[in-house]
């Protein structure tokens, strides 16, 4: 029997969620005077702080599938799920504030498709348009789904108006105070998850022993061959990031180190944060361009100390599974396994008082909106910007596009409201979905990486270059199978299997190889072959060689986004080392 | 001029941070036996409330002096 509702809230917890709706709505309607014109709608203004641009930055990315998932994954994989953090996430955030931002600002483009038209071609551009705009509204919908089903099953609210409630609020703070509105609300949102959660680690490490009380604890769940992974390992696999990773077979995660560098480090992460539009937006709209580079190194830190907000409870929790503490908390069992993806709910409901459980459920609330949010701003912006400003109505007044933005966000959200009854009936269409979307992402940072430092990259070579990546991603998932998938979605779809991997996670992260690397030389291939569009003039500021740097030198060395860069490189370095 | 975000979140906060301490103030010790028998209300909500005063006091300052 999985988990059932038996939350109940107090007035406290009642009054905290109101006030927090309240705060969400207002400050939408305190901005809507200052929404005049498209520019305000959209890249609001363009005179956003640094600070306020990065913490949103970080919470568009901070949704309640990342907490409940890296919940999940801290337990079922421990200390190795920091990986997503210290390998993938923060590096690549420094190479897109240090490297990428000059090109993404200094281009004035207003959207990541737009660079693409800029630096390519109108066809390029489209088809990342087109895949975003899809993608934004499957994972808004997704994510609305996802509350309406948690809210139901731990408070026992009705589904349907959980889910209008959600979209509604959403609605509201957006089509009134537009991007900036979102920003705002992000930046409340942190400090929400932070203030949030921080006393559920707080609590869980305690109820564990402490550090040592939990590492010795983890060590009994690493060595029981009744594990989640149905095999023991030696003790430390729970609570060290690369000690385990020789072979695939020696770590839960079932990874080895050059697979997990490359497919998660390099080819994943760098191609979510240097190319989604999602998190570049709120770098584009940073008041200069020292600003905007500094966008992605501010949330770099946040980032980096994030594993103990979010893992920690995880691994916390399934510590405690396996020895319990003085509170007796246990993860439920469902089917057979353990039901990860509730740990974090469950945790609230066994350590929070009330008072403190309706500040824990407001967080946990917040990062399902903000999630929803940053969807739907983003896909309101490329709908009227790469889609009908530049296909169905070129020249209008920008009162026009000011009032798109407006209708897109309805639509938009109406749409994703669909989207989410669709995630209730059909779950094979929208697995099928994730994978198309996983598919065509997997290749896009090797065209970007190409067309900002290599001047020769052509628009033919780039958007074949992108085909022939998704192509190679689907024929590599349709080749190979995890162990023990039991539906086609996992891969395998072609017919012959030549190549079994030991999880789903290491099968993603080969796609993802694969996927690059063909992208990555298809566009050399067909560049080389293929005649410039553009001359030397028009690609100025957007290509390396033919940019001219901004002046830096006259600020203090910490203001400078490549010392800032570098001290964030060296400090993430340091925790590998400390939990290696 | 735009809203500074300081001013709501400073709100936000504070509020947030006296509702618990009052909730912990007034609640019974038997409410906090399972967050292991620390009031937690009270302890969470003064850091939440530290946290509000001082991003207040940073948005009054910012009033103070314009740009």
């Amino acid at each position: 029997m999985p988990f059932q509702a038996s939350i109940h809230l107090g007035a406290v917890d009642w009054a905290i969620l109101g006030i927090y709706f309240a705060f969400v709505i207002g400050i939408g309607w305190m901005l809507k005077r200052g929404m005049k014109s498209s520019n305000d709608f959209f890249m609001s203004g363009r005179n956003i702080p640094a600070w306020i641009s990065g913490l949103a930055f970080l919470s568009a990315n901070l949704g309640a599938q990342e907490v409940m998932g890296m919940a999940a994954s801290g337990a079922k994989y421990g200390m190795m799920t920091a990986h997503f953090y210290w390998v993938g996430a923060v590096p690549a955030m420094v190479f897109v504030g240090v490297f990428m931002m000059p090109f993404y600002y200094g281009s004035k483009a207003r959207s990541v498709p737009e660079y693409l038209k800029l630096r390519y071609d109108e066809k390029t551009r489209t088809f990342n348009a087109f895949s975003f705009a899809v993608m934004t509204i499957f994972s808004s919908g997704i994510s609305m789904y996802a509350m309406a089903k948690l809210l139901n099953l731990l408070l026992g609210w009705n589904f349907d108006v959980s889910l209008w409630a959600s979209a509604a609020i959403v609605l509201a703070y957006v089509f009134l105070g537009g991007l900036r509105s979102a920003i705002y609300n992000e930046v409340i949102q942190f400090f929400l998850i932070v203030l949030g959660f921080a006393p559920l680690v707080f609590l869980g490490l305690r109820d564990a022993g402490g550090w040592s009380g939990l590492v010795q604890r983890l060590d009994i769940v690493a060595t029981s061959s009744h594990n989640l992974a149905g095999q023991a390992y030696a003790p430390g696999a729970w609570v060290s990031t690369w000690g385990h990773m020789g072979t695939p077979a020696s770590n839960p995660m079932g990874v080895e180190w050059f697979g997990m560098v490359m497919g998660l480090g390099f080819v994943l992460s760098f191609g979510y944060w240097c190319t989604d539009f999602l998190v570049v937006q709120r770098a584009m709209v940073a008041e200069n361009e020292t600003s905007a580079r500094k966008v992605p190194l501010i949330a770099a830190v946040p980032k980096m100390l994030f594993p103990f907000l979010v893992i920690l409870p995880g691994m916390i929790a399934i510590a405690l599974t396996f020895k319990s503490g003085q509170s007796g908390f246990a993860l439920p069992v469902k089917g057979n396994a353990y039901d990860y993806d509730m740990t974090i709910p469950l945790m609230l409901k066994q350590y929070f008082p009330t008072g403190l459980l309706g500040l824990g459920l407001t967080a946990l609330m917040a990062s399902f909106m903000s999630g929803m949010a940053g969807n739907v701003t983003a896909f309101n912006t490329v709908w009227t910007y790469d889609i009908y400003q530049s296909h169905i109505a070129k020249n209008k007044s920008d009162e026009h596009y000011l009032w798109m933005g407006r209708m897109a966000t309805v639509f938009g959200t109406a749409l994703s409201i669909l989207t989410a009854y669709m995630a209730m009936h059909f779950n094979n269409i929208m697995d099928m979905l994730q994978l198309v979307f996983a598919f065509v992402n997997a290749p896009l940072f090797a065209t970007f990486l190409l067309g900002m430092f290599w001047k020769r990259t052509t628009g033919h070579g780039a958007f074949f270059g992108l085909m022939s990546g998704t192509i190679a991603a689907a024929i590599h998932h349709g080749l190979t199978s995890p162990v023990g998938a039991e539906s086609l979605f996992k891969g395998g779809w072609l017919g012959p299997i030549l190549h079994t991997y030991p999880s789903e996670m290491a099968q993603n992260f080969w796609t993802a190889i694969w996927s690059w690397t063909t992208c990555f030389a298809v566009t050399i291939i067909i560049s080389l072959l293929t005649r410039r569009t553009k001359t030397d003039d028009e690609l100025r500021g957007l290509v390396y060689s033919l940019t001219t740097r901004h002046p830096e030198g006259h600020l203090p060395w910490y203001q400078r986004p490549i010392y800032l860069g570098a001290v964030i490189l060296v400090a993430v370095t340091v925790l590998n080392l400390i939990f290696a | 001029m735009q809203l500074d975000l300081r001013l709501p979140i400073g709100i936000l906060f504070s509020l947030f941070g006296v509702i618990l301490i009052a909730t912990g103030l007034l609640s019974s010790p038997a409410a906090y036996a399972q967050s292991l028998g620390i009031n937690m209300n009270l302890w969470w909500g003064l850091v939440m409330l530290v946290f509000g005063v001082v991003m207040f006091a940073f948005a009054m300052r910012g009033r103070a002096k314009p740009q």
